[in-house]
């Protein structure tokens, strides 16, 4: 693998993160449980959606075969894609959306912090301008963890629930491989495991004020980052690619 | 849990500095820190406010419209107390 075919690697990965995410939280478009939150989430939505675009823009020009961002987000396979499984996992409710939110804002906040200082321009340059967003995805979600976990009865379980069923797939996002190492020897890319030293004691925190139980860490789902996804994805991209793949190259 | 359950508040935003903050709307949220969160998501999002108060809308306390008879009607025959044969000078603006 030369160091532009993991930059190229490691820049889908995260605009698929991002893009994958966005089209979970969009499907809440109008399914809101409360008008304000109708709003906030898909906000949200068009945030990822954007770093989306940004990110799978320069994919597409590191490649060099002349496809753009559009052409990446709508028409790949599913093992092209390379997010995490964890940003795939369906809605089912608010409080499974929340913890799985929760448990991304914090790994792509501390991700975008440390891409500040990576030798990729281009990189920076998109990290700089997520930051601020992801930044608030962060405090959001947290939030959120702490309303509903120090909440009544019901939502604590609920949540707690969502939280213990959804853990398992929290330990790819720091699951280094020659990708990762490649692009953190070439100064380009982040150091998963100090960012998951401080993704646990952030969360831990978090988790205490919420009055909520920390899982341990036991076995992880991997496969994402490679390809290889959960049942969910086929229909993400089914939904997503609908419009391109019934009417090629349509433009609206 | 219905929205219904969750307090009213006014948003006031201050649509730049040397403005002053001004009612954009109302909204549902659990908490303070809620409301601020939702006024950010629903009423800045176009980049309308660089700051943002709010207020939960049981602690505003309104005139009664049975009242605008005595209350503004009044003033309406007073046209002496408009400042109104002053000529405000070019550049000054927001009076």
């Amino acid at each position: 693998m030369t160091k532009n075919e993991a930059l190229f690697k490691y820049v889908t990965r995260i605009g698929d993160n991002s893009l994958i995410l966005g089209q979970r939280l969009s499907e809440w478009c109008g399914h809101g449980p409360v008008l304000e939150e109708d709003i906030a989430l898909t906000n949200t939505a068009l945030d990822l959606i954007g770093q989306a675009t940004s990110l799978l823009k320069y994919a597409g020009e590191l490649e060099g075969k002349g496809r753009n961002e559009d052409q990446f987000a709508f028409l790949r396979y599913e093992h092209e894609y390379l997010n995490c499984l964890l940003v795939e996992l369906p809605n089912t409710d608010y409080a499974y959306t929340l913890a799985r939110q929760f448990l991304f804002d914090h790994f792509n906040y501390l991700m975008y912090q440390e891409l500040l200082d990576t030798d990729d321009k281009q990189l920076a340059a998109i990290a700089e301008k997520s930051l601020k967003e992801v930044t608030y995805h962060r405090r959001r979600s947290s939030e959120w963890m702490i309303r509903l976990g120090d909440g009544t009865q019901e939502s604590h379980e609920r949540i707690q629930f969502a939280l213990n069923d959804i853990w398992e797939y929290s330990g790819e996002l720091f699951e280094a491989d020659e990708v990762d190492q490649m692009m953190l020897d070439a100064g380009i890319g982040v150091n998963l495991a100090k960012i998951k030293t401080e993704w646990h004691k952030n969360v831990a925190e978090v988790l205490e004020a919420a009055t909520m139980t920390k899982p341990q860490d036991d076995f992880m789902q991997l496969g994402g980052k490679n390809g290889i996804h959960t049942e969910y994805m086929g229909y993400i991209l089914a939904e997503m690619q609908y419009m391109q793949r019934a009417y090629p190259n349509c433009e609206w | 849990m219905s929205s219904s359950e969750w307090p009213l508040w006014e948003v006031f935003i201050r649509s730049k500095q040397g403005l002053d903050h001004k009612h954009a709307g109302s909204l549902r949220a659990a908490d303070a820190e809620m409301a601020i969160e939702n006024a950010r998501d629903v009423y800045t999002r176009r980049s309308e406010g660089v700051s943002i108060w709010v207020v939960e809308s049981k602690y505003i306390t309104a005139s009664s419209p049975e009242d605008n008879a005595s209350f503004f009607e009044p003033s309406d025959s007073k046209i002496y107390r408009h400042p109104t044969f002053y000529e405000v000078p070019d550049g000054i603006e927001h009076m």
